[in-house]
């Protein structure tokens, strides 16, 4: 059975990190439900090797994240996998939003809003990394299918209060979250909450 | 001693050495080296870039704001992989994710932009004769392509685009870490109603795409195999790539207003390009 580490409620736009040493297991509880979760990993010790959307989703039959799902870096290298996962899919095309994206996406007016490349910067630099280091990201509880034409979107959610995911450390991973502020789109229901992080001791894979 | 004399010991002497060295080049146009040529309606004189990347190759060069870049599939299994840096300040950059995002859309192709992470427009797609290219696969890593084909090595039979990314990068003083998810043309994905990808190949022979710098920028272009490519050969075959003089998108083109997330990045570019005295 696995041994308690840490549990870490996560403010409403608010940013997280740790250090997961290999074998380690991070639950992200979805606490009041349909709040978009972003979240980047690193090579604890060599840290130009950050998540890749793109070398994650190479290695599996489908562009969503679920139980089974290895994210790696992008050099292919396993970062952490999905053990356990109550909601059934996640995404990890659309990245962070920006106060620049914003402006783009919603219009000029939106530029002084808060987001999440705004916390993975100021996360990042407490690790000595910077603007370089900043990768598009997966986006835990966020819904952003597909259409046949292309068309891609965030749209209502999937998730619910309480529903988490899991996930294990294949070896020892920066993990940085930014519990997304966005309210212009529905990935938060427009209305930012909560999220918990809970660390476990675990059993290398 | 005459300078026949002196070809005929070879390579044996520095001046035999010499000799054989100098002939190469005129063996190579008498063989049918050549470089790629402009479309019609383009002067020699305005073109800034030609050259035939062979497949497994790899290019990358700076090019100022307004020039436009041809990419030609020549015998119709090229896949060009495009990464492009704000060459001011190259920590800004390609962002695939903004990119799809931003436009609602993940198949790429005529009229399209590559934004970059700070909500301006890199480059625009002006002309695309293909339609058959990714945004949400990327490239190939070493470790996948010694996978699949044995070698993933720059130097082997079998490159893979990221180590070729790294090397054309590294030329612009950037590392591993900027070499980030990057757009692919010429080789095709469809995405499924379960999220599953499809892959459908190449348009064929001839395909091209012209993309348009709207800021100065470092462009990197890998021609390698998509990776998922089905096949368990390694297949690449030439990419073309001419670029001429020519203009950014401006306030009365058709593109900077066709859509609203367009035209807002389009006066982010251009805000910041006249606060920089660049525009």
């Amino acid at each position: 059975m696995s041994t308690f580490v840490s549990r870490t409620t996560v403010a409403p736009r608010a940013p997280w990190s740790a250090v997961l040493e290999r074998g380690q297991l991070l639950t992200i509880v979805d606490l009041d439900g349909n709040q978009a979760v972003d979240f980047l990993a690193y090579d604890a010790h060599e840290t130009s090797r950050a998540y890749s959307a793109q070398a994650t989703l190479q290695e599996q039959d489908s562009v969503f994240l679920t139980t089974g799902s290895v994210l790696r870096d992008n050099e292919g290298t396993p970062l952490l996998s999905v053990v356990e996962d109550e909601v059934g899919r996640h995404d990890t095309l659309g990245g962070a939003c920006s106060k620049e994206s914003n402006t783009l996406r919603y219009g000029h007016h939106t530029y002084g809003q808060h987001a999440c490349a705004e916390n993975f910067l100021r996360e990042l630099s407490r690790y000595g990394m910077g603007k370089r280091d900043h990768v598009p990201n997966v986006n835990w509880f966020m819904n952003v299918p597909v259409d046949p034409d292309g068309a891609l979107g965030i749209v209502d959610g999937i998730s619910a209060p309480g529903l988490s995911v899991s996930l294990r450390a294949e070896k020892d991973t920066l993990v940085l979250v930014s519990n997304c502020p966005q309210i212009n789109n529905p990935c938060n229901g427009f209305d930012p909450s909560r999220a918990e992080m809970v660390v476990r001791a675990g059993v290398p894979a | 001693m005459s300078t026949d004399s002196m070809v005929s010991t070879g390579t044996a002497t520095t001046a035999g050495a010499r000799a054989h060295a100098r002939a190469q080049e005129a063996q190579a146009l008498s063989e049918g080296f050549a470089r790629p040529a402009p479309p019609p309606g383009v002067t020699p004189d305005d073109v800034v870039w030609a050259e035939r990347i062979a497949g497994g190759g790899y290019s990358h060069r700076r090019i100022t704001r307004g020039t436009c870049v041809r990419l030609v599939d020549v015998a119709g299994d090229a896949c060009a992989h495009v990464l492009a840096y704000n060459a001011l300040a190259p920590w800004e950059r390609l962002n695939v994710a903004d990119t799809v995002k931003v436009q609602w859309q993940v198949y790429a192709g005529a009229g399209r932009l590559l934004l970059s992470d700070q909500g301006r427009v890199l480059a625009s797609v002006v002309e695309d004769t293909s339609g058959h290219h990714d945004t949400i696969y990327g490239t190939s890593t070493q470790a996948r392509n010694e996978r699949r084909y044995g070698d993933g090595s720059p130097e082997g039979p079998s490159p893979a685009g990221r180590e070729l990314l790294v090397l054309g990068a590294a030329k612009h003083g950037l590392g591993r870490r900027d070499v980030v998810p990057s757009v692919s043309y010429f080789q095709g994905v469809r995405i499924d109603d379960e999220g599953r990808p499809h892959p459908t190949g190449s348009a064929g022979a001839g395909g091209s795409v012209v993309l348009r710098a709207e800021m100065p920028l470092i462009l990197l272009v890998a021609d390698v195999p998509h990776p998922l490519d089905p096949r368990d050969e390694y297949v690449a075959t030439p990419l073309d790539v001419v670029a001429w003089r020519d203009r950014p998108t401006g306030p009365d083109d058709p593109l900077w207003d066709a859509t609203p997330e367009g035209r807002r990045a389009f006066e982010n570019t251009r805000d910041y390009l006249r606060s920089g005295g660049l525009a």
